[in-house]
């Protein structure tokens, strides 16, 4: 195989470089100053340990934010002083303001989504598994994948410095609608808060595409000896995918918020046309915000895969690993993520529905749409069957992965509903579409990302996190996901619009019913997110204090990464790199726990992966 | 001062909980590692039945406590259409909501890690796998059959004897305009709107057709009649959400849209069958268009033809209130000197 010399030319260029680089290795290293070693740091594992403490950040912020709004939603007429402390006047007399609110909700769900589930997700975990899983020094340009993080930090400083002007950040929602995102008059947040926003979110996707292009040359490129495609873990392939969406639509998303801001601050009218606002009428003419929508929507679906492909990969991972069993069907587990990814591309337009699109144009979408259901149930099917006559070991990262896949299934389940536009016509806007996304992508990547976290912390730090916290984490979040999101089905059902400040208005009588169930959706929120500062303290505490790890593979996993150094050095292998004979989930074959990839395949062994043979 | 008590008491039970879990950490290094984790295994496996049965009978507690607040009866023909197609749909995904989620909890269980016991190595079944692409693909396609059926005979054009009524969105309320006994809407310009001058929505007053049309904050409908509303925006997006009704469209600035429908029970009957005697139908905005979103809600009058006749009978047209408020001069031939032709913004005239 051509593929197979180049990965071995490639692979002897890394080992020269970086022996060139690293004088005698790791005996002693030379000297790096603490700015060059973990700050401006060119080492994909110090920079997967930046997304991730930055994604933490974020996680805190934009959590907490939904807490200050969910107390909003379920405490409607209670005033909490401590808000007028933080917020000043935005909050006066502990209310706070219906502005406020929307800044809130329009934080949250951005630095929900681009931050923390992909930043800080696929920054992580890209950059942790990539070169460790694949066999490789570093990652193909590890300059531009430094250079992608801090332009990662540059977007997050922006964002930062907007939520402390005087008219408050953006509060035109995540997705970012113009006019209402277009016009200065049309709210406070639409002032310089949404400038900032395009501009920031513009530095972030120069960023995604930095750390998309990286990942895709350092998977093609830098495998190690005989480690061939179809031989990759699953990880991997995730994070591949990943990083192509990323890359073909992100581009599309920037074009969009470009022409935003020539709408915003150079009097062009991509987007506007007709407007009459603030008591004048705007000379704009000709443009359509539909335009807006299709932009952003190309991108915004394939991004609701970037989020949760990741999780989808460390899911399957993980469950082979601590069910101690193959993963069952690799190849249509990677048939199907590339299924989702091309499908992911058809989709876009099921948001827009009800956007005044062509009817007929929407028929092809809800096709698509529910197509995705096809290779979405092959994945939930083989993780079932993975399961199934497996020994699971209950670490924490193992039930992390299994409340994946429920919460996957109750959300994706859902999805059949929403992507059919004819019942879209009454869910579209309203709570079920937030119960919809919190389970299927919200909570169930935040699932796929602590199992990751749990998993691979050991690697990262040479420590353990607590495991009795870890449990504690997970069932509370768990059981505290599904009282929070399951009974909002009820209230979308019931037509309740998403996106309302209060629903006390006479008006809305209607919804003074679900008064009760929202203060207990607000109560269960609050608890389940000081489970997550539990978290956050158990992952810094044990960075320092946590058990520290004596054998270098804990789990005993196949993958490449556990056969580095417990403390892995700079080039990630202190010899040569090892080299692979098999696909990676040799899980009680022939009698024997585990089977490393680095282990020959002896010659009584039937192999698995390239060539994929039925046994029996 | 109970806020403070709170955060100290919640402080408390964070350190105690950090107590326990170093404690147990130092137990299991004590114990073993391989005992602790047979413990673990046998726990954890326990509570993930436990998390189903419990989950199986809060599922059923809730449906219980919620499923008296969901809406009435859809109100439009088009609703009985959708919530039967929800109800087809409910019940195929709710078989593969339990078939998967009970399979999921149980393997969880049964397959927990035990002493002496090894995972079987199977990781293929080419026909398993076949069925099981096949089945979600096959009940997709009937899905979709019936939804894109609903889809375009909700999205055809409105019937010949439809009755039209313009729906116009702004921050942060709605306004309705009715094309009077000429059965016709004048032209509009939005650079024309002023509120000021009883012009809302910038009706072209040396339209004739104009002259009859009647402006109102509330939607009135005609029980059985097809409606179609046209809809538009003055400002942002906002969204026309017909909750009981079970449909919703767009309102876009520049954009006109469209969305028809027939309206199945007047206010009254449905006062009686919801046994509300305030019963009044919603239309809420349901696309965030700024700070005062929540509050953009308008009524709906579902009523007879006669009532309707009479209702509209009894209001003034805009014209005749601008004509009133002294805002159009009683000589309009200046105002027919407007380039009409010039105007792009025309949203409807027939
Ligand atoms: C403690 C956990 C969380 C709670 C209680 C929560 C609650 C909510 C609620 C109630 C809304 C709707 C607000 C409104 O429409 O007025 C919302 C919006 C949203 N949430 Fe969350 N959420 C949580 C976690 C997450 C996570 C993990 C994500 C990651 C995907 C996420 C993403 C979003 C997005 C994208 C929106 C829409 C924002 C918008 O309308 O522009 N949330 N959240
Ligand atoms: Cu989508
Ligand atoms: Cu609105």
């Amino acid at each position: 195989m051509s593929s197979e010399v180049y990965t071995g030319q490639a692979q002897r260029a890394a080992v020269a470089a970086v022996a060139v680089h690293d004088g005698d290795g790791h005996a002693h290293h030379h000297h790096q100053s603490f700015i060059t070693k973990y700050i401006f740091s060119q080492d994909h594992k110090v920079i997967s340990k930046q997304f991730l403490i930055t994604g933490m950040i974020w996680a805190i912020i934009g959590g907490f934010f939904s807490v200050i709004f969910r107390l909003q939603l379920g405490f409607p007429d209670k005033s909490f002083p401590f808000l007028e402390t933080i917020f000043g006047h935005w909050a006066a007399g502990g209310h706070i303001s219906p502005e406020l609110y929307y800044q809130l909700v329009t934080m949250h769900g951005t630095i929900m989504i681009f931050f923390v589930l992909t930043a800080g997700l696929s920054g992580t975990f890209s950059n942790f598994l990539i070169p460790l899983q694949l066999g490789a020094r570093d990652m193909a340009s590890p300059f531009l994948n430094m250079l992608s993080y801090w332009f990662f930090f540059a977007a997050s400083i922006i964002m930062l410095i907007s939520l402390f002007l005087k008219t408050g950040p953006s509060e035109a929602g995540w997705t970012a609608y113009p006019p209402l995102s277009a016009l200065h008059e049309a709210s406070e947040g639409s002032k310089t808060g949404m400038d900032l926003w395009l501009i920031s979110m513009a530095v972030f996707v120069v960023s995604q595409l930095l750390a998309g292009l990286n990942y895709i040359s350092t998977i093609l490129n830098m495998r190690t000896k005989g480690m061939s495609m179809t031989r990759m873990p699953l990880t991997i392939w995730a994070l591949f995918f990943t990083a192509v969406l990323g890359v073909l639509s992100f581009p599309v998303l920037l074009s969009g918020f470009i022409l935003l801001l020539f709408d915003r601050n150079l009097g062009t009218s991509f987007y506007l046309s007709d407007i009459y606002i603030a008591g004048h009428a705007l000379p704009n003419q000709g443009g359509s915000p539909i335009l807006y929508e299709h932009l952003f929507w190309f991108l915004g679906h394939p991004e609701v895969y970037i989020v949760m492909l990741p999780g989808m990969g460390i899911t399957s991972e993980l469950l082979a690993t601590h069910s101690r069993k193959p993963i069952f069907g690799y190849l249509a587990m990677v048939g199907s993520l590339f299924a989702i990814a091309s499908l992911s591309f058809l989709v876009w337009a099921h948001h827009m529905f009800v956007s005044g699109m062509n009817p007929f144009l929407g028929a092809f979408f809800v096709l698509f749409t529910l197509l995705i259901a096809v290779p979405s149930s092959v994945k939930v099917f083989n993780w079932l069957a993975t399961l199934w006559k497996g020994n699971i070991q209950y670490t924490v990262p193992a039930l992390f992965a299994i409340g994946f896949v429920s919460l996957f299934i109750s959300g994706g389940l859902t999805g059949i509903w929403l992507g059919n536009s004819a019942l879209d016509l009454h869910l579209h806007d309203t709570y079920f579409v937030i119960a919809h996304f919190h389970l299927v992508m919200g909570i169930a990547a935040f699932f796929g990302m602590f199992a990751g976290v749990y998993h691979w912390f050991p690697k990262m730090f040479g420590r353990f996190m607590n495991n009795t916290l870890g449990y504690i984490h997970f069932w509370v979040t768990f059981i505290g996901a599904y009282l929070m999101f399951w009974p909002m089905h009820y209230e979308g059902l019931a037509g309740m619009p998403r996106r309302y400040y209060e629903y006390s208005a006479d008006a809305l009588a209607i919804y003074h019913r679900f008064q009760g169930l929202n203060e207990f959706i607000s109560v269960v929120a609050i608890i389940v997110f000081a489970v997550q500062l539990m978290f956050v303290f158990n992952f810094f505490y044990s960075i320092f204090k946590g058990r520290p790890v004596k054998d270098p593979n804990p789990w005993k996993a196949n993958t490449l990464e556990w056969t580095t150094p417990i403390h892995v050095g700079h080039g990630n292998w202190p010899g040569e790199i090892p080299e692979v004979h098999r696909w990676a989930y040799d899980y009680s074959k022939n009698g024997i726990d585990f089977i490393p990839q680095t282990v020959p395949v002896s010659p009584a062994e039937e192999e698995v992966g390239e060539t994929v043979k039925t046994p029996q | 001062m109970s806020g403070f008590f709170v955060v100290v008491l919640l402080l408390l039970l964070f350190i105690i909980v950090v107590q326990i879990a170093k404690a147990s950490e130092y137990v299991a290094i004590l114990k073993g590692e391989k005992k602790t984790q047979e413990q673990n295994n046998r726990l954890h496996a326990t509570l993930m039945l436990v998390f189903l049965i419990a989950g199986l009978i809060g599922l059923y507690i809730c449906h219980e406590l919620l499923k008296d607040k969901l809406l009435p009866v859809a109100a439009s023909v088009q609703g009985v259409a959708i919530d039967h197609m929800m109800t087809v749909t409910l019940v195929i995904t709710g078989i593969v909501f339990f078939i998967t989620q009970i399979l999921l909890f149980v393997f969880a269980y049964k397959y927990r890690g035990r002493e002496g016991h090894q995972a079987s190595y199977y990781h293929e079944n080419s026909r398993i796998e076949f069925f099981w692409t096949a089945i979600p693909a096959l009940t997709m396609t009937i899905l979709v059959a019936i939804g894109l059926k609903h889809w375009f005979s909700i999205t055809s054009a409105a019937p010949p004897n439809a009755m039209v009524v313009e729906v116009t969105g702004k921050q942060f309320n709605w306004i309705f305009r009715y094309p009077g006994k000429d059965g016709v809407l004048g032209k509009r310009d939005y650079r024309l709107i002023d509120e000021g001058k009883f012009n809302p929505l910038g009706q072209v007053w040396s339209d004739p057709y104009n002259h009859d049309d009647v402006v109102s904050s509330e939607l009135h409908l005609v029980v059985g009649r097809p409606v179609k509303l046209e809809i538009g925006s003055r400002d942002v997006i906002h969204d026309v959400g017909l909750p009981y009704f079970r449909l919703k469209m767009d309102a876009v600035p520049g954009v006109p849209t469209t969305l028809w429908f027939t309206p199945k029970y007047t206010t009254a009957e449905m006062a009686k069958m919801t046994g509300d005697p305030n019963f009044v139908y919603k239309l809420v905005c349901d696309q965030l268009c700024g700070a005062g979103h929540y509050s953009m809600v308008a009524n709906i009058v579902v009523e007879t033809q006669q009532e309707f006749d009479q209702w509209l009978a009894s209001q003034k047209s805009q014209y005749e209130l601008a004509k009133e408020g002294g805002a159009i001069p009683s000589d309009t031939t200046k105002m027919a000197m407007l380039p009409v032709k010039a105007q792009p913004s025309v949203v409807s005239a027939k």
